[in-house]
């Protein structure tokens, strides 16, 4: 059998996926809890977009992804406090709006082949060793700000109104939210790639929510799932020599049908 | 601790309160001040703005005219909030299975008085424990609030509204949906607080009948404010027939 830590790209992979595999929850719980998962959908395609702008540009795609989600983060949030749109029709306006963009990027240079591919669906072998410090950096900052904010972001999510009343900054922790989805977004592009990155912040906390715990108990039992579900799916798409992202989002939903069905009895 | 209660202490000023909702007018002229220790009751017929009375308030309304005071200082200047308690009318999130116990509902209200990124400490415990004692609901801490009855979670959210102990707790419609004897219970639980931690309450319902016997002051409103003043008074008053006539109220 081959020996898989000898690939230097695997351990890059693996580094890269633990990660992401331990933010993707920590804002998964608020935005499900808020059903405001889509929002992850749309930052994902808004991050296509910034892929593109970066590979046009020759920059690293991981900064412009990060760059476009951010700033399109705070957009969209600020469309729908306008109370202008409703607030899954700006999210629709910034997925497909983003999507048509990077496609007309993507035509302007005649196509990216390869590398396109692989921002869109995910595969280890795109992680560079800047990549894995860049995710790193960023997501132990995603990690302290998660911390720090914990108790407002619980009292927000759960019951807004009342959170406002005890003079929490609501607004200003609505903003910090979004702008944090869209970090982790952009950060997880290049191990499950644009279309999957939605499915890993979504599914290991819908698994976790069907225990009916705690809030801290529930989100320690999503990061299980999640870290087994990329450490594992890294594993097998390496032996099996399948798409990683692919693979881990398939591992995810395994796991999740599982407990769907031993929870109902 | 016995000690006297301020009855002259404004708590609340309301004065001139007019708000328009996309240009119509859902309240008009209103103003009323509560004092230390008062149980208000606010009534009126469904849609006639007294939520929306109760939210300007609290400052998650801005109204389209008027000014409201809290603790004598000016609502948009006013930052001591945790001298004010607030249970709302329903939390959405219960129906998806929230995943907070009912200990975890009760430090909430400690948050915002704790500050921002800080943890909550020893004394937040302690005092989640002692409000939840105050509503007899300390053994069900562990629970899931969403496994619990809705009387039971309208208990624990005036824990959440206590536990910063407050002046003055603002309860929107709270009877909804629970039965008659949690109706009673609830009454005597509020009633008690009012009398024996001099709390200052405003709640508002459209439960006429049983907020004339509760209540130490009640207001009418119906779009203006049409009666405020003894519950008694209105009760035996020609207000509460001409009211009845003009079917104002639907019980």
């Amino acid at each position: 059998m081959l020996n898989l830590f000898q690939y230097s790209f695997v351990v890059r992979g693996l580094e890269a996926g633990i990660i992401i595999a331990l933010i993707a929850p920590l804002i998964g719980i608020f935005l499900v809890l808020r059903r405001y998962s889509l929002i992850a959908d749309a930052l994902a395609h808004v991050s296509l977009a910034g892929v593109a702008i970066g590979l046009l540009l020759g920059i690293n795609p991981l900064f412009t992804a990060i760059a476009s989600t951010v700033v399109s983060s705070f957009a969209i949030e600020k469309l729908r406090l306008s109370k202008k749109v409703y607030g899954e029709s700006a999210l629709a306006i910034f997925l497909s709006g983003s999507l048509a963009f990077a496609i007309v990027l993507i035509s302007l240079a005649h196509g990216f082949s390869i590398d396109l591919f692989n921002y869109l669906f995910g595969s280890i072998v795109t992680v560079k060793q800047s990549d894995v410090y860049i995710i790193g950096v960023l997501g132990v900052v995603v990690l302290i700000a998660i911390v720090s904010l914990y108790k407002e972001l619980v009292y927000v999510t759960f019951d807004e109104e009342s959170a406002t009343v005890s003079g929490l900054p609501t607004r200003a922790i609505n903003i910090a939210l979004v702008m944090l989805a869209a970090l982790v977004v952009s950060l997880a592009i290049p191990i499950v790639g644009v279309l999957l990155i939605a499915a890993l912040i979504v599914i290991p906390v819908v698994t976790a929510l069907q225990f009916k715990q705690s809030f801290k108990k529930t989100i320690l039992t999503a990061e299980f799932i999640s870290v087994f579900s990329v450490i594992s799916g890294i594993f097998i798409s390496f032996y099996l020599n399948l798409s990683t992202g692919g693979t881990i989002v398939l591992i995810a939903l395994v796991v999740f049908i599982i407990t769907l069905f031993a929870q109902r009895k | 601790m016995q000690h006297t209660v301020d009855h002259t202490k404004n708590i609340v000023e309301v004065e001139n309160v007019s708000f328009a909702y996309s240009g119509e007018e859902v309240l008009t002229d209103i103003t009323l001040s509560i004092h230390k220790g008062d149980y208000l009751g606010i009534i009126g017929p469904n849609g006639a703005g007294k939520s929306t009375l109760l939210k300007i308030m609290l400052g998650l309304l801005k109204p389209t005219s008027g000014t409201v005071k809290l603790f004598g200082q000016d609502i948009n200047r006013f930052k001591q909030w945790s001298r004010i308690g607030y249970v709302p009318q329903k939390v959405v999130s219960f129906e998806t299975n929230f995943p907070v116990t009912v200990e975890e509902v009760v430090a909430m209200g400690r948050y915002g008085k704790r500050g921002l990124f800080k943890f909550p400490n020893k004394e937040d415990f302690q005092k989640v424990t002692q409000s939840l004692k105050q509503v007899e609901m300390l053994h069900f801490r562990r629970k899931q609030i969403s496994d619990l009855s809705g009387g039971q979670q309208q208990r624990v959210f005036i824990a959440r509204a206590l536990v910063t102990e407050p002046e003055i707790i603002f309860l929107d419609e709270p009877t909804v949906g629970v039965d008659i004897k949690t109706q009673k219970q609830f009454y005597s639980l509020l009633r008690k607080l009012n009398q024996e931690l001099d709390l200052t309450l405003l709640l508002v319902s459209h439960e006429l009948d049983i907020l004339a016997h509760e209540a130490t002051e009640l207001a009418y409103i119906n779009r203006t404010l049409d009666y405020y003043g003894n519950p008694e008074e209105f009760l035996k008053g020609e207000y509460f027939h001409k009211l009845i006539g003009k079917g104002g109220l639907h019980h």
